[in-house]
């Protein structure tokens, strides 16, 4: 039997975010073709509801990637994003379902080799836990 | 504002399990301010009621809605047919919203999904604090504009105690004592002599003591006549 494929969202920032990801590319590194990638304009437009909704809608696992928090390019919309997160990991905490299903990370378009270890992270986690409700999925 | 704060998730969760077709219900007003119970939360609480339910594999149909004031009858009146057409009513509202609800639908179930917890202010970005218990009977024009039934732990009307040091309170360190405050106001208005007044004690009962409070305008109220135009005419 084929092995099922993992449901990853991925929010990018576009600037950082999303240069790492095209730099990458440029550099010959390849990612998991099946992380859906959404690009915003900053990972601090993130807001928890559109990471529940990921998960409500069937991704396994979604992660946010933003600039480096010293280094974002709105100041502090990377440190907005990772607050969000962090909120929206303590709510699935309170209803039983694992947290690190949720993540926040931060990198640079200079360190754009960073970009495929967070997606080949998140696709880890996903395959380790299934989606939510299968028998891995979900704390019992 | 009134402040309220939601329940943990995981009670709420308890509390709609039994019920196969839940509404949930925000307000824009005060709970919207104060981030527990408005139009981003509803959406968020749903979502998350939804995530738990996909993980135990239970099926179960949650919408959420915010009215403009779950308080007043006229903004309920428009999601009636929501109500109606629902077996639980989880209000993102204060006490007074489910309470509202409630009394316009007595057969409907309405369940609160925040804790109603004070009168308070915006301090800061994410930070609510008291400043009025509603005891119904003002006197912050003597106490500098500082709330001392509120804002001091004994609510004493004249200090500070013998357990104010450093301008902090003996029940909790981390707060600031209220009369220190009141102290300060006062020393910068230059109406220090207030704070050597001896306030007499306190009439409690325009207080909550006496049970409930009701307030009538009888300038604002409609007559007979004019309610039942209004029950014709809309």
């Amino acid at each position: 039997m084929s092995e099922r494929k993992v449901k990853v969202v991925g929010f990018c920032c576009e600037r950082h975010g999303a240069d790492a990801m095209v730099l990458s590319a440029r550099m010959g590194k390849t990612h998991d073709a099946s992380v859906r990638l959404v690009q915003v304009p900053c990972s601090g437009r993130v807001d928890g509801i559109h990471v529940l909704k990921a998960l409500e809608d069937g991704a396994d696992a979604v992660f946010v990637l933003g600039c480096l928090e010293k280094n974002c390019y709105y100041d502090t919309g990377s440190i907005e994003g990772r607050k969000r997160v962090n909120y929206v990991k303590s709510m699935l905490a309170e209803v039983g379902v694992e947290p690190e299903r949720v993540e926040m990370f931060n990198t640079s378009s200079s360190n754009a080799w960073k970009f495929p270890d967070v997606v080949a992270r998140m696709v880890e986690v996903a395959k380790r836990l299934g989606p939510i409700g299968s028998k891995g999925g979900g704390k019992q | 504002m009134i402040v309220a704060e939601r329940k943990p998730l995981g009670e709420i969760a308890e509390m709609v399990a039994p019920y196969k077709k839940v509404t949930v219900i925000g307000c824009r007003s005060c709970v919207a301010i104060c981030l527990a119970g408005g139009e981003k939360e509803v959406k968020m609480l749903v979502s998350a009621l939804k995530v738990r339910n996909k993980k135990d594999g239970k099926k179960q149909e949650i919408e959420g809605l915010v009215v403009e004031r779950q308080c007043e009858k006229e903004w309920v009146k428009e999601v009636e047919d929501k109500i109606v057409g629902s077996d639980l009513v989880l209000s993102m509202a204060c006490s007074l919203g489910a309470q509202t609800i409630g009394d316009m639908y007595p057969r409907k179930l309405v369940f609160p999904a925040l804790n109603t917890k004070m009168f308070g202010v915006p301090e800061e970005q994410g930070v609510w604090s008291e400043k009025c218990i509603g005891c119904g009977n003002c006197i912050i024009h003597q106490t500098g504009g500082i709330c001392p039934i509120a804002r001091c732990a004994k609510s004493m009307l004249n200090g500070p105690c013998g357990g104010s040091a450093n301008r902090k309170c003996e029940v909790n360190l981390e707060v600031d004592c209220a009369w220190a405050a009141i102290y300060d106001r006062l020393k910068l208005q230059n109406r220090l002599e207030l704070i050597e007044q001896v306030m007499p004690a306190k009439d409690w009962s325009t207080g909550h003591s006496g049970g409930r409070r009701v307030i009538t305008r009888e300038d604002a109220k409609l007559t007979q006549h004019q309610k039942r135009g209004k029950e014709v005419f809309g």
